[in-house]
């Protein structure tokens, strides 16, 4: 054995350890990454899943004529002005008798939220003849008694915000099996609310709608169009160059930088609407305009050059070449990274933030000019809410944003995997 | 009429001057024999008659928009009479504001001073002729321009040029869009910047040490001037954004090696898109997750240990924010480390190291500059990462090092400062501003600087 081998064989066990511990902190730090992957997602899952449904309360209602004021049940206005609530208190009265005391009785009444009345009255406005009879009726619950009724049957009497005959009631409403939990529909029908048993995602979802289309009106035909323009036919210049590096910088740009600009340039020097999803979508349009040109210069280019010379050859002009050739073979790598930037726009928060899109909004905007809000900002006003409820519901918005976003991204996929000719 | 009506009432007409046009076209060369006796196809010639329309027709529209605004306005205040006039802008912007609401039917007429109500008739009236106009003008100048296309459709006319010249200018323009966003940003943040530092010293901006932007509205109040000594604010900043990087480059980087040198292909294809899912992942998300999940456990974790965590410390920011910017380190990382050359690889191989020494002494060292681009980049996304902050981190400007108490953040301190309401032309309103630049300076710096490393880096092997 050479005396180089000795050597070498002297330090192998150490080197080979070395190699090991490399590797393993390789493994760890693709495991933290994926620890991660799962750890957000289980917690949003767990605390989300909540959310979907709502407790509900079982109770018999009399409608009587007289408590809700309605003598003529086909009369929109007695209808709108009837009280529904003292019928629900009666029949709250009557379910637990031994109420006693103004305190009591409002501690009783708290149980049921204060949307069941619109339920009652949408009720009876389809079934006009239930007026003076008696119906079992599930009314939706108060937002503490949805948390305490799903929260854990053995601790849950420690956390929770209800007095203890309040506890008592929902006990003994379980016991008779008048409490019953049913999926959530107002978070899908509904406009924001105070009241987290009312408030919704539907609002908040039109308005992201809105926005969207708002930016992709605008960010794909003038993405396209830039590309276009720098990849076939800008002069090698200085104003080129300062607009390719110009793209890279913005693309780098903290977004709220974008509202700061929304703020000042659209809002402050054109006198636009504030919370309004048109400014929205500009501002948002100018933050996904570098991802959009970029990909579409990226997909403009993997086009051969051997299509535009056929097509010159044939005596297309350059601008023919262009747009009859080239940009059909480009478009579906051009709809991915559109697809994705607008992921990454329905995403963001920050900006919009800025301009205003963070009022309480109660209406479902109605157009790109009327004052809106949009899921993400939803999410950060809910999760700024204090109700405990508002935790399930702000998890659940999240899953709903969630899934927009992995289904545009699988589309995406898709779209790249069906339609991308390899050359 | 209403914009959106407007542009409908527009592709209408432009259609039919496209239509019109390819009559006319085919009409001009029918004498001559056909459509192979014109200069250029004829649906050239319908589209030149038809970009005659709508161009001109859309450029009005859009100028008109910018200023009858302002137009507007100037005229219902000097139909004011003088003694009502507003001395200053919060004034000048009360009344204006008064007069829309009586305009709309907000405020009720008999609830103001008379010459209110009468601006607010006033304001109606010329917002009714002003749309009148609008559409009179708009209808006739995409007819008129409609017509002049039609009419100068002759065999001879170099009608695909000049579309193809059309088409050219405006893909430019497209272009342009680029340079004016930046432009906007820069001068959007510059002036009020500017106004900024005409209330408030640069130097006691850039370097005093005690940040409290709440201005008192009248005088006599305790604290009636702000203080704005920024250093709290970068000094937050950076903590946070070096405990995001202290987690996220090491992961980032040493996931990046082992998927690209050690992992299984098909380990890989299944690791790599997973934590690529980290970077699709809303922000808004994770400032949830840090607040809602990540800050409790850390502070009952300090509990058990008797150590006193603040409920909105910096660490908790700085671990979320850390996992965010992992697939961004190593993605990066990942491209510059299979874009070092095999050759490098092999040679030091074969001359007998580990693959681990291989990857220390010589992939590495090759790959740095654009790793250090890479990080470069990531903590540019780190300093001006806004919602995780915004929600996990604290308001109190406090200067200290220690990550287990609250710190606030220039990008905090900006949504704080700008959201909710407004006072006009305040320092506090302005300081957002000033904060802005700072943020765009320093991001722009850093990027600038990690895209010429990385170009110069891929020169290298290419």
């Amino acid at each position: 054995m050479s005396k180089t081998t000795e050597t070498v064989r002297k330090t192998l066990a150490r080197r080979y350890r070395a190699e090991k511990r490399f590797r393993a902190y390789g493994i760890a730090s693709v495991s933290i990454g994926l620890l991660a992957v799962v750890l957000l997602f289980s917690d949003i899952i767990s605390k989300g899943t909540s959310g979907f449904f709502e407790t509900y309360v079982q109770l018999e209602v009399t409608y009587d004529s007289e408590l809700l004021g309605i003598n003529d049940p086909t009369d929109q206005e007695q209808l709108m002005f009837a009280d529904f609530s003292a019928v629900i208190k009666q029949s709250l009265r009557q379910r637990f008798p031994d109420v006693e005391g103004r305190t009591e009785k409002r501690a009783l009444y708290s149980l049921i939220s204060n949307g069941a009345s619109y339920s009652l009255r949408d009720h009876i406005k389809d079934n006009p003849h239930l007026i003076g009879t008696t119906a079992t009726m599930w009314l939706l619950a108060d937002d503490d008694v949805d948390v305490y009724s799903k929260a854990n049957i053995a601790t849950r009497s420690e956390t929770a915000r209800l007095s203890e005959s309040q506890q008592a009631w929902i006990s003994s409403l379980e016991q008779s099996g008048d409490i019953d939990r049913r999926f959530n529909a107002s978070l899908f029908t509904h406009g924001d609310s105070r009241e987290p048993e009312l408030a919704g995602l539907w609002g908040a979802a039109v308005g992201s709608f809105f926005t969207m289309l708002v930016t992709v009106a605008l960010a794909f035909p003038i993405g396209v169009a830039a590309a276009v323009y720098l990849e076939e036919f800008a002069p090698k210049n200085k104003i080129t160059d300062f607009i390719e590096v110009n793209i890279n910088n913005l693309a780098a740009v903290p977004s709220i930088i974008f509202g700061l600009l929304g703020l000042a340039v659209f809002i402050g020097f054109f006198g636009m609407p504030r919370s309004v999803p048109l400014v929205g979508g500009i501002v948002l349009t100018l933050m996904t305009l570098p991802t959009i040109i970029i990909s579409a210069r990226a997909s403009i280019k993997s086009v051969p050059p051997s299509i535009r010379e056929a097509a010159l050859g044939l005596g297309a002009s350059k601008m023919q070449v262009v747009l009859h050739h080239v940009l059909p073979l480009a478009l579906p790598g051009m709809l991915t990274g559109a697809i994705l930037g607008m992921a990454q726009a329905l995403g963001e928060t920050a900006p919009l933030l800025m301009i205003g899109m963070v009022a309480f909004i109660v209406d479902v905007p109605g157009g790109p000019v009327s004052p809106a809000t949009v899921l993400p900002v939803q999410i950060y006003l809910w999760a700024d809410s204090p109700e405990t409820s508002f935790v399930a519901l702000t998890s659940a918005a999240i899953m709903v944003l969630l899934g927009f976003l992995i289904t545009m991204n699988t589309f995406a996929v898709i779209l790249r995997k069906r339609l991308e000719r390899r050359w | 009429m209403q914009t959106g009506n407007l542009l409908l009432l527009l592709i209408a007409i432009g259609a039919a001057v496209w239509y019109l046009g390819y009559r006319r076209s085919h009409a001009v060369a029918a004498p001559l024999g056909g459509i192979r006796h014109l200069h250029s196809l004829p649906s050239y010639y319908a589209m030149l008659a038809m970009i005659w329309c709508v161009l001109p027709a859309l450029a009005l529209l859009g100028m008109w928009l910018i200023i009858d605004d302002s137009i507007i306005r100037n005229s219902v205040i000097s139909a004011l009479p003088v003694a009502a006039l507003p001395t200053d802008e919060v004034g000048y912007n009360l009344l204006m504001n008064k007069i829309q609401n009586v305009a709309s039917g907000a405020l009720a007429e008999d609830a103001v001073q008379p010459y209110v109500a009468i601006a607010a008739e006033h304001l109606n009236s010329l917002r009714r002729s002003n749309t009148q106009l609008l559409t009179l003008f708009f209808v006739c100048l995409s007819v008129l321009g409609g017509v002049w296309g039609w009419s100068r459709i002759q065999p001879q006319l170099r009608a695909r040029q000049r579309v193809e010249k059309v088409i050219q200018f405006l893909l430019m323009l497209s272009a342009l869009v680029a340079i004016l966003t930046t432009v906007g940003i820069v001068f959007s943040v510059l002036f009020e910047s500017i106004r900024f530092f005409g209330k408030v010293s640069p130097a006691e901006f850039l370097f005093g040490l005690e940040w409290s932007p709440q201005t008192a509205l009248r005088a006599d109040q305790v604290a009636s001037s702000g203080a704005f000594g920024a250093v709290p604010l970068f000094a937050g900043t950076l903590l946070i954004s070096a405990i995001a990087l202290i987690i996220a480059v090491p992961v980032g980087l040493m996931s990046a090696i082992y998927l690209a040198e050690y992992a299984h292909p098909k380990f890989r294809a299944f690791a790599k898109p997973t934590l690529e899912i980290l970077a699709g992942v809303p922000t808004v998300v994770y400032g949830f997750f840090a607040a809602l999940t990540v800050a409790p456990f850390i502070r009952e974790l300090g509990d058990s240990i008797g150590l006193s965590v603040a409920s909105e410390s910096a660490l908790a920011a700085g671990l979320v924010m850390g996992v965010m910017i992992i697939p961004f380190v190593s993605s990066l990382s990942d491209d510059v480390i299979t874009a070092v050359p095999n050759a490098m690889r092999d040679g030091s191989l074969a001359l007998g190291a580990t693959k681990s020494e291989t990857i220390k002494q010589v992939i590495i060292p090759a790959a740095l500059p654009g790793i250090m681009g890479g990080v470069l980049l990531a903590a540019s996304r780190a300093i001006g990462e806004t919602m995780i902050v915004v929600m996990a981190a604290g308001l109190a400007a406090n200067l200290t090092a220690n990550p287990l108490e609250a710190v606030t953040t220039i990008t905090v301190q900006i949504v704080t400062l700008l959201v909710g309401d407004q006072e006009f032309d305040s320092a506090k309103t302005l300081a957002a501003f000033a904060l802005g630049l700072m943020l765009f300076l320093t991001t722009l710096a850093l990027n600038i600087i990690a895209l010429r490393i990385v170009k110069k880096y891929r020169e290298q092997y290419e």
